[in-house]
């Protein structure tokens, strides 16, 4: 039984939890507005947050890596409140993968507000709901199985990543070599073994999540049509 | 008696609503007029749903809406209930949330009216525990109808809530809907294009057309106007009347109604003597003798009456209205030739001869 480093299974776990936090804070409100608004800076703002799907993971990385670096404005930003800049850094892959898998999650949710519609929010106001009340109370509890999509998909779609992680994580042990780049490592090695176990692990995990989630999600009362 | 004065001028691409009123509320005043004529715009603007620019709402010494001001408040601070033309309920919770959603957001103060009597009145006991999505459209209705009175609304906004119902559950509502009035003392604004409904349960009417008013009063006066024929069809105008039952005769199965102008005798009704109910003279179903007939006529119901306005001569039209005053209106539709051989001129006294008499309670059938 040759030796397996669990330590990129662990922070991959941790990054993908990480990520689909930071992408429900940042994807309801945009979601919330694509479906609602009649702004007609709605398509160009649906296109910006569709572009992760058709980029090259190393098109998006690239840009990402000179924006989270010393010398971008983000990364100099950073520095000059932390003291670093966040290229090679945990928070630097959150901020990559989550712009990576933010059409995951917010796609699912857009369409989960838009088949909730106006109605149940005009008959809640019509009832002394204030907006925000009506979202928590009526809209929310509605969406669940949009966000349940959303947090599998967003989770999912981080623990498979493989482009943008290299590109502005690096692989540096413990701090941002993550499992698809270990087992990458351990191919390149030909330790076919390593290689088996972690992939296995991935396939098995990935089966079950999802098996999980549909299980539960047949199971949800709520039919929103 | 509370007075809801509105001005708005809304554009949309298809049309323009342009209202400026002082609408008296008391029990039901409804809303009235051909499909897309801006019924339902001008209930949302009520509502705050619309925002009409330079528009003006207040409801007594409230004021909702007074854009020289900017002040404007959202639908969820207004105290005005809302029943859609759906109902609308919470599919994620039972019934009994969703009756008390908006109880648990009226400040406690403003609560006139508690979960039982809702539950009482509306017949809402065996649904209680249910999920709102597994009730009938009339079940889910009246649901939505309690959840806006518990709210404890000094104005409750109704957008034809019976248009997706058959007639036994339009029959249970229009009851419930009437009780409301009557139990709640809560004024209603009820959106229809449904006759019938119109004419059971207005006591003011608000005629609608292209996005304008253009009329308003008391039911019975706006259908027995001359020239109404171009806003409600011809084969519904007729004075609408409120009479009481005076007394069966039982030997001809007929019962006797009495009026602010005198009596009419109908076919047997099933109700108690000092009930109240509902007629309508439709237009067509009067006929006019200049003299008093020396014959005998099989028509049972002949009132005095006198010529009051004589509706506009179209050459092209062969019918004309007539209004007549019989201790209140009455309007009869007849053929201009007919007119001219009477020589009928205002102020003349006329028999009025009424061929039938419609009970508005059999009108949803």
């Amino acid at each position: 039984m040759p030796d397996i480093d669990l330590g990129p299974l662990w922070l991959t776990l941790q990054l993908a939890g990480v990520t689909v936090v930071v992408l429900l804070i940042i994807g309801t409100p945009i979601a919330w507005w694509l479906a609602y608004t009649r702004s007609r800076a709605r398509t160009v703002v649906e296109a910006v947050v569709a572009m992760p799907l058709v980029l090259p993971p190393t098109v998006l990385g690239f840009y990402l890596l000179i924006l989270l670096g010393p010398h971008g404005w983000i990364g100099s930003a950073s520095q000059a409140v932390t003291g670093s800049a966040l290229s090679f850094t945990f928070s630097g892959l959150v901020i990559a993968s989550a712009l990576y898998s933010l059409p995951f999650v917010v796609q699912p949710l857009h369409g989960a507000f838009e088949s909730i519609g106006r109605k149940p929010l005009e008959a809640a106001w019509a009832l002394r709901a204030s907006k925000l009340d009506t979202f928590l109370t009526i809209a929310s509890p509605m969406a669940s199985r949009g966000y349940l999509t959303a947090i599998v998909l967003g989770f999912a779609h981080t623990l498979g990543e493989f482009g943008v992680v290299l590109m502005v994580g690096g692989n540096i042990p413990g701090r941002t070599k993550v499992l698809s780049i270990a087992i990458y490592d351990h191919v390149e090695v030909l330790e076919y073994t390593q290689a088996h176990m972690l992939s296995a692990g991935l396939l098995l995990f990935s089966f079950l999540v999802l098996l999980m989630v549909y299980t539960v999600n047949r199971r949800l009362p709520i039919h929103v049509s | 008696m509370s007075e809801l004065t509105a001005r708005f001028d809304v554009t949309f691409p298809t049309f323009r609503l342009q209202v400026n009123a002082s609408i008296p509320l008391e029990g039901i005043t409804v809303v009235f007029g051909p499909s897309g004529c801006g019924k339902t715009t001008l209930l949302r603007c009520f509502a705050g749903l619309i925002r009409s620019p330079s528009g003006f709402l207040s409801l007594g010494a409230h004021v909702w809406q007074d854009e020289t001001t900017r002040l404007f408040l959202p639908l969820s601070q207004r105290p005005v209930g809302y029943v859609f033309q759906e109902p609308r309920l919470f599919p994620h919770l039972n019934v009994r949330s969703n009756l008390l959603y908006g109880w648990n957001r009226t400040p406690i103060s403003e609560r006139r009216i508690s979960l039982d009597q809702v539950v009482a009145i509306l017949g809402l006991e065996p649904l209680l525990e249910r999920r709102a999505t597994h009730l009938s459209g009339g079940e889910q209705q009246r649901v939505a109808i309690g959840r806006a009175l518990l709210t404890s609304p000094r104005l409750l906004l109704m957008d034809e809530p019976l248009s997706s119902l058959d007639v036994q559950r339009k029959r249970e509502i229009i009851a419930f809907i009437q009780r409301l009035d009557k139990e709640f003392k809560i004024p209603i604004i009820y959106v229809s294009h449904a006759l019938p409904e119109v004419v059971q349960l207005a006591k003011t009417l608000l005629l609608l057309k292209e996005g304008r008013l253009i009329a308003m009063g008391p039911l019975g006066e706006i259908f027995s106007q001359v020239g109404v024929r171009h806003v409600i069809s011809d084969s519904h105008i007729g004075a609408v009347i409120d009479t009481r039952v005076a007394d069966h005769d039982v030997e001809f199965s007929l019962t006797t109604l009495t009026f602010t102008g005198g009596q009419l005798s109908v076919p047997h009704q099933h109700c108690a003597v000092g009930e109240s109910l509902r007629v309508q003279i439709l237009a067509r179903d009067v006929s006019l003798v200049a003299n008093p007939p020396a014959f005998q006529t099989s028509v049972l119901n002949v009132l005095v009456a006198t010529v009051m306005e004589i509706g506009p001569i179209e050459a092209d039209q062969p019918f004309v209205d007539i209004k007549l005053d019989i201790g209140c209106p009455l309007l009869a539709t007849i053929t201009r030739k007919s007119l001219a051989a009477l020589k009928l001129h205002l102020g003349q006294k006329v028999h009025a001869q009424i061929k039938a008499v419609a009970l508005t309670h059999d009108f949803l059938d």
